[in-house]
């Protein structure tokens, strides 16, 4: 256990640098950040002063250690656009984009897991086709689209909910249903075709036959089983969601790091943007790390074979 | 099969001629419901894009200021001039549609093509050869599914400026991720059996064995996870678009015609109903296009 931990770890780190890497080269190579830097009125010679000042000028591996030697310190650099150390706007803000990723994915899974139990108990019947319906349905409506149609309907017209900002738990109901809602289906069949699987297996029939009641079949025996893959699946559709706060959150004006990405986007900020992507990334990194571990010690199989 | 059975009567000529698997396939497709209904949908969508310059009623560019914020024809105080009504600038919103979806359509096709090369190619080698190999490639999906999609697209076309061809190629190079842990379960499966073996044996090269032995064999996933994908990038660029870093203005993205309609939605709520809506038709079209072809090719799988 000790072993496969750790080198699940080794893989997460080696991840997480490749992808600072990668987005290094993409940003640079894709523009100058010494213009983005000087601004749009600055002349040639100011720009030049700039590349010299920041150290843009230097081959870009070279630049890269320069960055990464002082991302491993916390320093990501000062941010453009809002006049403050990078790495505190990101303090301040990657709790309150956690707590959007973590409330839709509350979201998703309270609706999908009941709705896959029961459609794969009766399956085949109105339950199950109702439930498959909602679930293409929900697949093909655009969660730009939807959070608006909230918007309106919620926002607007019941006057229910606040359409912006994050001042309440209240402001994040509609946030977390939009970005939520995208992955249902998949959890969805998921936990179906898992639980018709697990349902149909001798210590499940063994189960029923010692006259245990369903109750503890369906939920002891069942589902724990069934729910393995739903955890990494889980794990991966937190890094969709955390990729979509940046669409969610701008339509909510909701100052997470989401919101951020897309404010840093707009004005060039490079340095603002490797590490948002970088923290993204790590996040992502944790979520599926932590998801490998839960279903080690959920399914003791892993844990030997590894 | 006897020609005649004891009743004497001749049997139906199809009971003597099996059906031939695209036969079969047709059939099977036909009496799908998802597939009907998904298929039907997307080719009038089709048709409207292929033709959009004879059926459309306006030029989709067209600004008419006298003409502004006429509603839809289902309004009381619409017209049948303008089915759809118009927007901000008086532009026919039908013809807006017409237009746009040609260019959901091709984003969608073209950036599949693109990832569809590069995701079955390293899907297969990983799948195929194993070893370190596929530990590269592994790392390299990981890698890519750390990277969020929508920022690092954003990110790019923000810097390098957007044009449809951007578009197409940053999408096209980043959701290659499906295709390629599919291909690479499929031809881990095909792998280890008997007629790839057989090749081996026979000295068959590589390159032969790949595309004669395992291509075929992984073509049915591979026709479900292109449609997906198609469906996957139109929303990653209505997503863009609504942004304002997809397609530009004046061209009418259907993404970008909500996001134009945003600020008047509370009031005229067909600016964004009918794009959204044209959106939702399109991406549930192709998904139950991809479903129904899934569980046509592979009854077995179906779930």
């Amino acid at each position: 256990m000790l072993v496969y931990t750790l080198k699940r770890f080794g893989v997460a780190i080696l991840v997480a640098i490749t992808v600072s890497i990668i987005t290094f080269s993409l940003l640079r190579l894709s523009g100058d950040p010494a213009a983005a830097l000087a601004g749009e009125s600055a002349t040639q010679e100011d720009i030049e002063y700039v590349r010299k000042q920041y150290g843009f000028d230097k081959p870009l591996p070279l630049q890269y250690l320069d960055w990464a030697v002082s991302a491993m310190q916390g320093d990501f650099g000062v941010s453009i656009y809002l006049k403050q150390p990078v790495a505190e706007v990101i303090r301040e803000r990657a709790p309150i984009t956690m707590v959007l990723g973590g409330s839709a994915l509350t979201f998703a899974l309270l609706l999908s897991i009941p709705l896959g139990v029961l459609a794969a108990m009766r399956p085949n019947t109105f339950i199950d086709r109702a439930a498959l319906t909602i679930a293409v349905f929900g697949q093909a409506l655009p969660s730009f689209f939807f959070a608006l149609i909230l918007v309106v309907i919620f926002g607007i017209q019941l006057r229910w909910l606040p359409i912006a900002g994050n001042a309440t738990w209240l402001n994040f109901i509609m946030p977390a249903i939009a970005l939520g809602y995208y992955a249902t289906p998949a959890i969805m069949r998921l936990t179906r075709a898992g639980m018709i699987d697990v349902l149909a297996s001798d210590y499940v029939r063994t189960a029923r036959a010692k006259g245990l009641r369903p109750k503890v079949v369906l939920f002891k025996h069942a589902l724990r089983n069934a729910v393995i893959p739903v955890v990494s699946v889980s794990a991966v559709q937190l890094g969709f969601m955390l990729g979509g706060s940046v669409v969610i959150e701008t339509i909510f004006a909701i100052n997470g790091l989401g919101r951020f990405a897309w404010q840093s986007i707009q004005r060039s900020d490079f340095l603002a943007m490797q590490a948002i992507v970088l923290t993204f990334a790590v996040f992502y990194v944790l979520a599926t790390f932590f998801a490998d571990l839960l279903n080690a010690f959920l399914d003791p199989r892993i844990r030997v074979s590894s | 099969m006897a020609i005649a059975d004891q009743t004497g009567k001749l049997p139906a000529i199809d009971e003597i001629f099996e059906p031939s698997p695209a036969a079969l396939m047709r059939r099977r497709m036909f009496g799908h419901a998802g597939c009907v209904i998904g298929g039907g949908v997307l080719l009038v969508i089709f048709l409207m894009a292929v033709f959009a310059p004879l059926l459309a009623p306006h030029d989709p560019l067209t600004q008419d200021l006298t003409n502004r914020y006429v509603p839809p024809v289902w309004d009381a105080k619409g017209s049948w001039e303008h089915p759809f009504g118009t927007d901000k600038f008086g532009r026919d919103y039908l013809s807006r549609i017409m237009y746009g979806a040609r260019i959901s359509l091709l984003i969608g096709f073209a950036a599949m093509l693109i990832s569809g090369v590069i995701g079955t190619a390293m899907g297969i080698a990983a799948g195929y050869f194993g070893g370190r190999v596929d530990l590269v490639i592994t790392f390299l999906i990981t890698t890519r599914l750390a990277m969020p999609v929508v920022l690092i697209a954003l990110a790019v076309i923000a810097i390098i400026g957007s044009s449809l061809a951007i578009v197409i190629l940053v999408l096209g190079l980043l959701i290659w991720d499906r295709f390629a842990v599919v291909m690479r379960s499929a031809a881990q499966q095909i792998r280890n059996l008997d007629y790839v073996a057989a090749a081996e044996a026979a000295g068959c090269s590589t390159w032969r064995i790949l595309m004669t032995e395992i291509m075929p064999n992984v073509a049915n996933a591979l026709i479900v996870v292109a449609t997906l994908e198609v469906a996957h990038a139109i929303l990653l660029e209505a997503a863009l678009s609504f942004l304002g870093l997809g397609v530009q203005p004046p061209e009418p993205s259907w993404g970008l015609m909500v996001s134009e309609g945003k600020v008047d939605m509370y009031f005229k709520p067909w600016v964004i109903a009918i794009p959204g809506a044209a959106l939702f038709l399109l991406v549930l079209s192709i998904n139950l296009m991809g479903d129904g072809i899934r569980d046509v090719t592979a009854p077995e799988n179906r779930s």
